[in-house]
């Protein structure tokens, strides 16, 4: 087992009168992509949001590489090396693919200061961006805007991509596409933690995983474990991952 | 890069394009093209001021979702500094040289734009800062600073109107043919002009205003990328409050005198452009502020008992037609 990179230990947190997270503990491995699985309302996002500050923990403690995280402000866990894709995908509409990808460069002040090497990578990943790289980005498809968002997380290297809902809304071929650029993304040992409700895409990146329901965690070990046991997917997703192959 | 064969997005000409259109209709309703020629600069100086103190409020609100109702103080305190200002520089206005005039003018207006701007920081940190994501609050509070401000100007200047005359060699007019060409108006026009330029250039060619750009549309995702957007409003504030002391200087200029109520006045007029423009948006407030001071203009010649009702007709119209603005931020 590798050493973890983030630790969860008994993080509630509240949205308003709303009891969330009601004391989530689990680890992310370093080197490996952990999905964090659930049913709709398990609180797999407020887990994410809270991770990057967006929401206050308010208890439990939230641990990046040993130091406790949850009290700092979100820039601070960014310049961590923490990086956020929301659900919504949180693409800045009203400016081109090229200013997307710059501003989430934080050290450089032009393009000309991003590493060549690794636009053309992501461009590699994503060709679409590099075609559409003076459009504006709230015209792009909803498939090439996931694209823009992920490869925004990846533009300067990032020590953990927290990554949610990636397939959410997206035509079958297009999610086809994104597991593939996911899956050489992984390749290259980068840390991941992955809410996903496509079991396709769960299996087919996921290391190790985290099942969570009703602002708990209810189970964590290996993918693997979870693929191979039907019992297990119908008593904790209440469905089986063959049907979703 | 290479950027050929790459898709380019049309542009959105069809809210600018109403600028001209609105000027080719009033040419036929005014008759004499020399008067048109007259109003329309009339009407293109008004909006770029307007522009000028409008543009830093669109941001802040964009920014941060603030509703600045007090924004007007910044503009009163700007006029009445250049009175003071031209007090003591009477040698330079009085004196019919263009180069010693427009010293005067411009030490004026850095002087409005510095005391702006330091009213704005504390206002911020005082009145603003405790009302984040609070409307009902922000609005009661800084109208409340607005009615604070419009009192320490009567003890600093007296409750009395103080005129703001123009220096000696931009009062009367350029004759071009039969029109008259205001030569005040023409400056309003240059420095409104520059004004957007310096505006643009920031926010299209630098790091600085790529932030501001993507924080009026998603401020917590530029958060989550790594940038406190807090600091980078508190700049946002500073320099809108010193663009409303600027402003303040040229509508001071422009009616050759002011009143304590100065900001309340010219505050409507503002909140007009930017929701005309659309809150958040540089370019729409640019377009909505240009468009209202041609058609305050023409309506004033045409038909000026309808002159006050015909800013409020626009946003009427505009809203009718797209109900976000001329140029809706994307993402709010």
């Amino acid at each position: 087992m590798s050493a973890s990179l983030l630790s969860l230990q008994g993080v509630h947190t509240h949205i308003g009168s709303y009891h969330i997270l009601h004391g989530v503990d689990f680890e992310v491995p370093l080197g490996q992509v952990t999905v964090l699985l659930g049913r709709n309302g398990a609180g797999k996002t407020t887990t994410l949001r809270t991770i990057m500050g967006l929401w206050a923990a308010s208890a439990g403690t939230v641990s990046f590489d040993g130091s406790a995280i949850q009290r700092r402000p979100t820039p601070d866990i960014a310049q961590l090396g923490i990086a956020y894709v929301p659900e919504s995908m949180g693409i800045f509409g009203d400016l081109t693919v090229r200013e997307n990808l710059l501003l989430a460069a934080r050290g450089a002040r032009r393009l000309d200061d991003i590493d060549t090497n690794r636009l053309d990578w992501i461009f590699g990943l994503f060709p679409a961006l590099k075609k559409f790289w003076l459009y504006p980005a709230g015209k792009l498809s909803g498939g090439q805007k996931q694209m823009l968002a992920i490869a925004r997380a990846i533009v300067e290297p990032r020590r953990l991509l927290l990554i949610d809902e990636p397939s959410k809304g997206l035509a079958p071929a297009i999610v086809g596409n994104l597991i593939a650029a996911l899956r050489e993304l992984k390749a290259t040992q980068t840390t991941v933690l992955l809410v996903e409700q496509n079991f396709a895409m769960a299996r087919a990146l996921g290391d190790t995983v985290a099942v969570m329901d009703d602002g708990r965690v209810v189970h964590r070990g290996a993918m693997a474990e979870l693929v191979e046991n039907e019992h297990l997917q119908q008593r904790l997703l209440g469905l089986s991952l063959g049907a979703h192959q | 890069m290479s950027t050929a064969a790459v898709p380019k997005a049309a542009f959105d000409w069809l809210p600018l394009a109403l600028v001209p259109l609105l000027a080719l209709v009033a040419l036929p309703l005014i008759g004499s093209p020399s008067t048109w020629l007259t109003l329309t600069i009339a009407g293109l100086a008004m909006g770029m001021i307007v522009f000028v103190t409008a543009s830093g409020l669109t941001l802040v609100f964009g920014l941060m979702d603030v509703l600045n109702f007090g924004h007007g103080v910044f503009i009163a305190f700007g006029a009445y500094v250049a009175t003071t200002v031209f007090a003591g520089l009477a040698d330079w206005t009085s004196v019919d040289s263009l180069l010693r005039n427009l010293v005067a003018v411009f030490t004026a207006m850095a002087a409005a734009m510095a005391l702006a701007g330091a009213i704005g920081w504390a206002f911020e940190r005082v009145m603003v800062r405790p009302v984040y994501g609070q409307h009902l609050k922000q609005i009661l509070i800084t109208m409340g600073g607005m009615i604070i401000g419009e009192e320490l100007i009567k003890v600093i200047w007296g409750p009395e109107q103080r005129p703001l005359a123009l220096p000696e060699a931009l009062r009367g007019s350029i004759l071009i043919g039969d029109a008259a060409i205001g030569k005040y108006r023409v400056l309003a026009v240059a420095i409104g002009a520059f004004v957007l330029a310096a505006m643009l250039h920031v926010l299209v060619r630098t790091k600085i205003g790529l932030l501001v750009r993507a924080g009026v549309q998603d401020r917590e995702m530029v958060e989550a990328l790594g940038y406190r957007i807090r600091r980078l409003f508190v700049g946002v504030f500073v320099v809108g409050s010193a663009l409303a002391g600027l402003g303040g200087v040229m509508w001071g200029l422009f009616q050759q005198n002011v009143i304590p109520q100065l900001g309340a006045q010219v505050n409507v007029l503002i909140f007009i452009v930017i929701i005309i423009g659309g809150l958040g948006s540089t370019l729409g407030c640019f377009v909505g502020a240009l468009l209202v001071g041609l058609l305050v203009n023409y309506t004033g010649f045409v038909a000026p008992v309808f002159t006050a009702f015909a800013s409020i007709a626009l946003m009427v119209a505009v809203l009718l037609w797209r109900p976000q603005g001329l140029y809706p931020v994307a993402n709010r």
